[in-house]
């Protein structure tokens, strides 16, 4: 008998919303974080189709046609909708193989740093002091250097590849995460149900991993996507300078620095890869107050 | 306060020492033999292979070479450039004015900008002018700014012609180098025009590279100016009849400076990693441009030197906001 009454009870309790919804309502309540999720699918959709969609290969010469104006300016044709470069190559399509390199440059540091990063900074939060102090002030080395430029001197001893350029800024905004895990790490640590797993026998790896990084990553999701955008834009920062991904790969940042000299001459080849880095970095930055705002109750803009 | 000062000295010391290392470690990472790396095509005779082997000591045991190394680098003593043999220290100096001019005024735009571009946001918060300010700021965030610089020389110095494309000065002036600001010295020399030719050169770059520091000083105070205008000593205030002009000016603003003034303290970094990408694309003859001119030529005594003087300025500016930081706020002082 009780057990029929409180198994009423518990259904015609109203439901707590579900964790996705309570998400996505305060995530939705923001209009420019929609706005930029919806950016970003459609420029990871274009990333993924690029080879199905873009009007031609991003590394074929059309010879007779080189700095074509995009199609509304005077000499502009259907073909090339957003004009061709020095070489006659297609901007458009370029742009849209380009999104590929500035999407993967962006996944892979983040996945690399954040899960190097979430290690360390779990590690330094159980750890004993002094590994603890280690950890930190290596952090501390590391960030004492302008980010773009500790990247630059990396690439320089790997030598210039987007590959490296990858790795560079990986170990670059691996600090943050550290720092950011081990701060949430230590607050977690302080409170009951920690020490109730702990007095219930959990190990130290089911309490590193299972009791205490699922409560941890809120902040360092947000993290994540100010770092996939900061990502891309150290990626391209590097291509510019040349030391990122090699010419004829169609990284944004490297089609700046090709076209460079014809900047007073023809100003699609500089306008467009700009505007491709800017609208992605945007999106995801939107994103990412959104993100803030629905995971992180204590950091929510007012 | 003592024991607080204290402890944050005593924790940059192990951060001196790991970055100098970072530093040490650069030029003997190189894959291969460095002394052949560095000469490049360039090619070496045997006698200066041998000369260069006993300068840079690679031939020694680690532990030796960093600890000549540490005691040099505390002597002042960062090696010679490979290409110039000059000394990495007078390099430095020589250029590092050009640098630090661009810097203050670019930091002087971003405040002038920023704080009031905030305030605005924050006292009209949820309104017109609050939403067009942040979008633009998050744009500002956003931006690749090597290519903002290139839109910029198309739009200034290409379609109206208002602004040179590169260096510090017009050619036709010249004048002593007093206190390496271009600006100050171009006054100094009473020269008609030269202050104004300086002026157009600095325009561009300082205004490249104010873009980020000026999008996250308005964002910063703004959430800042929110926090203080919900305390209740604002809503005293109110209550006792100030008109909100001065309530928002006096005692919101500078309650709401003390993270501010961190944000600006922390954004050096920025600013030399801005230096980096504005000098390149303006020739603006500065230690970013420099830095990335050594990485190029292969001139890895000046890339290490450059690495570790741009670190310890950073690593200072953080140090001197952080003891300022406790200065003004106790809470944090007593906080460890």
């Amino acid at each position: 008998m009780t057990d029929t009454s409180m198994t009423s009870a518990a259904t015609s309790a109203p439901q707590p919303p579900s964790r996705l919804r309570e998400f996505w309502s305060y995530f939705s309540e923001n209009r420019g974080a929609v706005i930029g999720l919806y950016v970003f699918g459609f420029l990871l959709l274009v990333a993924i189709l690029a080879p199905l969609i873009a009007p031609y290969d991003a590394a074929t010469q059309f010879r007779q046609h080189t700095l074509t104006p995009p199609v509304w300016a005077e000499g502009g044709t259907w073909d090339f909708p957003l004009g061709t470069d020095p070489l006659g190559r297609d901007m458009l399509s370029r742009l849209m193989h380009g999104a590929r390199y500035s999407f993967f440059v962006g996944l892979v540091v983040v996945a690399v740093a954040a899960s190097g990063g979430i290690l360390f900074g779990l590690i330094a939060g159980f750890a004993p002091r002094w590994l603890d102090t280690f950890i930190m002030r290596v952090m501390d080395v590391v960030l004492a250097f302008p980010s773009l430029l500790l990247a630059l001197a990396l690439v320089a001893i790997l030598g210039p590849s987007l590959l490296n350029a990858m790795i560079a800024i990986a170990i670059v905004q691996q600090p943050h995460y550290v720092r950011l895990t081990r701060a949430s790490v230590m607050n977690e640590l302080t409170k009951e149900y920690v020490t109730s797993a702990r007095v219930a026998g959990a190990g130290l790896l089911r309490l590193m991993f299972v009791t205490v990084l699922p409560n941890c990553l809120a902040p360092i999701i947000v993290q994540a996507a100010l770092s996939f955008s900061n990502a891309i834009l150290d990626a391209a920062a590097l291509g510019f300078l040349g030391m990122g991904a090699q010419p004829p790969i169609p990284e944004w940042g490297t089609m700046l620095s090709e076209s460079r000299e014809f900047i007073l001459r023809a100003w699609w080849v500089v306008t467009f890869p700009g505007i491709a880095i800017l609208v992605a970095v945007l999106a995801i930055n939107l994103m990412g107050d959104g993100l803030r705002d629905a995971l992180d109750p204590k950091m929510r803009r007012s | 306060m003592l024991r607080f000062f204290l402890s944050r000295l005593l924790t940059f010391i192990p951060t001196f020492i790991g970055v100098t290392l970072v530093s040490f470690a650069f030029i003997r990472l190189l894959p291969g033999d460095p002394i052949i790396v560095m000469a490049g095509e360039r090619g070496l005779t045997d006698e200066r292979y041998a000369e260069l082997q006993e300068k840079f000591g690679f031939d020694r045991p680690l532990a030796v070479q960093f600890w000549e190394y540490l005691t040099g680098v505390v002597q002042g003593d960062l090696g010679e450039s490979f290409v110039t043999n000059r000394p990495v220290w007078d390099e430095f100096f020589a250029l590092f004015p050009a640098t630090l001019e661009l810097s203050i005024c670019a930091i002087i735009i971003a405040i002038l900008l920023g704080i009031p571009a905030g305030v605005i946001a924050a006292v009209n918060r949820g309104k017109f002018f609050d939403r067009a300010l942040m979008s633009t700021a998050l744009v500002g965030y956003s931006m690749p700014i090597f290519w903002w610089a290139l839109l910029l020389i198309i739009v200034f110095s290409g379609n109206l012609g208002w602004t040179p494309v590169s260096g510090r000065i017009d050619l036709l002036y010249f004048f002593d180098d007093v206190t390496g600001f271009m600006l100050i010295d171009s006054l100094l020399s009473g020269q008609d025009g030269a202050f104004r030719s300086a002026a157009r050169h600095l325009i561009l770059p300082s205004i490249v590279l104010a873009t980020i520091p000026l999008a996250v000083i308005a964002r910063q105070t703004r959430s800042a100016m929110l926090e203080v205008l919900s305390e209740d000593y604002i809503r005293t205030a109110r209550a006792k009849g100030l008109s909100s002009g001065r309530v928002n000016g006096l005692h919101a603003l500078r309650n709401a400076m003390i993270p501010v003034i961190t944000v600006i303290g922390l954004s050096v970094g920025t600013l030399m990693a801005g230096a980096i990408l504005t000098e390149s694309i303006f020739s603006w003859p500065g230690i970013g441009k420099w830095m990335v001119d050594s990485i190029f030529r292969r001139d890895y005594p000046v890339v290490q030197g450059g690495l570790l003087l741009i670190a310890l300025i950073v690593m200072l500016v953080n140090l001197i906001v952080d003891l300022l930081y406790g200065l003004i706020n106790p809470r944090i002082r007593h906080r460890e």
